[in-house]
């Protein structure tokens, strides 16, 4: 206790962050926050930028945040990131997303037209089904 | 045999249909394991803005933002009803739908008027059916809940609370116990009920304990406690939307799979029927022959 306290960065989506930090440096509304332990409670909009963290014993790291809340306690500060994707990753997770909405409409496409087939072809198939039962109670 | 034909062309067809249904299946299953990684990956979210909202409730702040104090008379309320777009999803949407017409009926026979929102064209279609004053929708959602495109839809509603024309708000939608089991369910939104926020939030971080201390806010406490708020809320309502999602898919996949399966029932019932036309057949004309033969 005393020289680190718990981070959190979680978006809608995901949780980007969360571990023991010694220090951070967050983009807020006023300008940039450095906060150590036992900050005083605080809470500030954030701008979008990157959220330079010291871990122990590791090297910083850099987290790109598009916005969001930052809400410091003691022992625990917590970014609720309105959108936030790990920097290095930011072109790749682009070019994914991408890709990926192209693949989906493709695949929405089909299963449209799939939909509209099957429900017409599906209500034929129950009133097959409800008439042979109705045959069979009658006759077999 | 005047019938045979006919009997194979059904049969045919109805294979068919089980071949959709099955792909529909297999398509479901796979869409509803990403839908409930995406539920499980919206949690931290909803559990840190509770967190925020519960360390908030308990400063001494000198705003109390509108959201939090309850109301006494209720005279309007405000619904928000969460659909899927599309059908073929056995009773899910019947059900929800179902729950919310309930209390819409009983808000009417207390006199009290009702607008809603929808989310997904399910629920657009049914509300526009039974003639109720839709004040915003958000549809075509596709796959991936959107925050964005749920913004618009929800700030009408939440908007609508805080300039009084809503006394409550109340959120339907289909909570997802497990594959099998999906839950249509009412939540009061707003005004937030204490145990909501507090919900299961141990008190143990922090200095949630101690009272008379405050936050430091930048630039200013009423527009911060306002972006936490409206940011709450929006998150109760994206998990609503990806319970909702993966409520659907598994329902789907249970619903096709037991169309694939009357399928094949209609199949074999199909089959008998044929095969024994075409032995009757086949006896008809031995005896044909025979009796034939003899007469010679």
């Amino acid at each position: 206790m005393g020289t680190i306290f718990h981070l959190d960065i979680v978006s809608a989506e995901e949780s980007l962050y969360s571990g023991p930090v010694e220090f951070l440096v967050a983009p807020a509304q006023m300008g940039e926050v450095g906060i150590y332990p036992r900050h005083t409670p605080m809470l500030t909009r954030i701008q979008s930028g990157m959220v330079r963290i010291k871990a122990p014993l590791k090297d910083d790291e850099l987290v790109y945040v598009s916005g969001g809340m930052l809400e410091v306690q003691p022992d625990v500060v917590t970014i609720l990131a309105d959108t936030a994707v790990r920097a290095a990753d930011l072109d790749e997770a682009k070019a994914i997303e991408a890709k990926e909405a192209a693949e989906e409409a493709m695949k929405n496409r089909e299963s449209e037209i799939d939909f509209a087939r099957a429900q017409a072809e599906l209500i034929e198939a129950t009133a097959q089904l409800s008439a042979i039962q109705k045959l069979r109670k009658r006759g077999h | 045999m005047a019938g045979s034909r006919e009997v194979r062309n059904k049969i045919k067809s109805v294979k068919n249909t089980q071949k959709i249904t099955r792909a529909m299946e297999m398509v479901a299953a796979s869409k509803m394991r990403k839908a409930q990684d995406r539920m499980k990956k919206a949690r931290p979210y909803g559990e840190k803005i509770r967190n925020v909202a519960a360390h908030m409730s308990l400063a001494n702040t000198e705003y109390r933002h509108p959201f939090l104090i309850d109301r006494d008379s209720v005279k309007r309320v405000g619904i928000i009803v969460v659909t899927s777009d599309k059908g073929l999803c056995g009773g899910l949407n019947t059900n929800v739908l179902r729950r919310a017409l309930k209390e819409m009926k009983s808000w009417e026979a207390d006199k009290e008027e009702f607008e809603v929102c929808c989310i997904g064209n399910k629920g657009l279609g049914f509300m526009g059916r039974v003639g109720a004053k839709v004040i915003s929708q958000v549809v075509a959602l596709g796959d991936t809940p959107d925050m964005e495109k749920l913004i618009g839809a929800v700030k009408v509603v939440l908007d609508g609370y805080t300039e009084d024309r809503f006394d409550r708000v109340f959120i339907f939608y289909n909570r997802f116990i497990n594959t099998m089991k999906q839950e249509p369910v009412m939540e009061q939104l707003l005004p937030l009920t204490d145990e909501r926020i507090k919900g299961d939030t141990e008190a143990g971080d922090g200095q949630s304990g101690n009272t008379a201390w405050d936050y430091i806010y930048e630039p200013e406490a009423k527009p911060v406690i306002d972006d936490i708020m409206v940011r709450y809320v929006e998150a109760l309502i994206y998990q609503a939307v990806t319970e909702n999602m993966s409520s659907e898919q598994s329902a789907r996949m249970v619903a096709m799979k037991a169309a694939s399966d009357n399928a094949g029932t209609v199949i074999d019932e199909l089959t008998l029927i044929y095969n024994k036309s075409r032995q009757a057949a086949i006896t008809k004309e031995l005896s044909e022959i025979v009796a034939g033969a003899a007469a010679v």
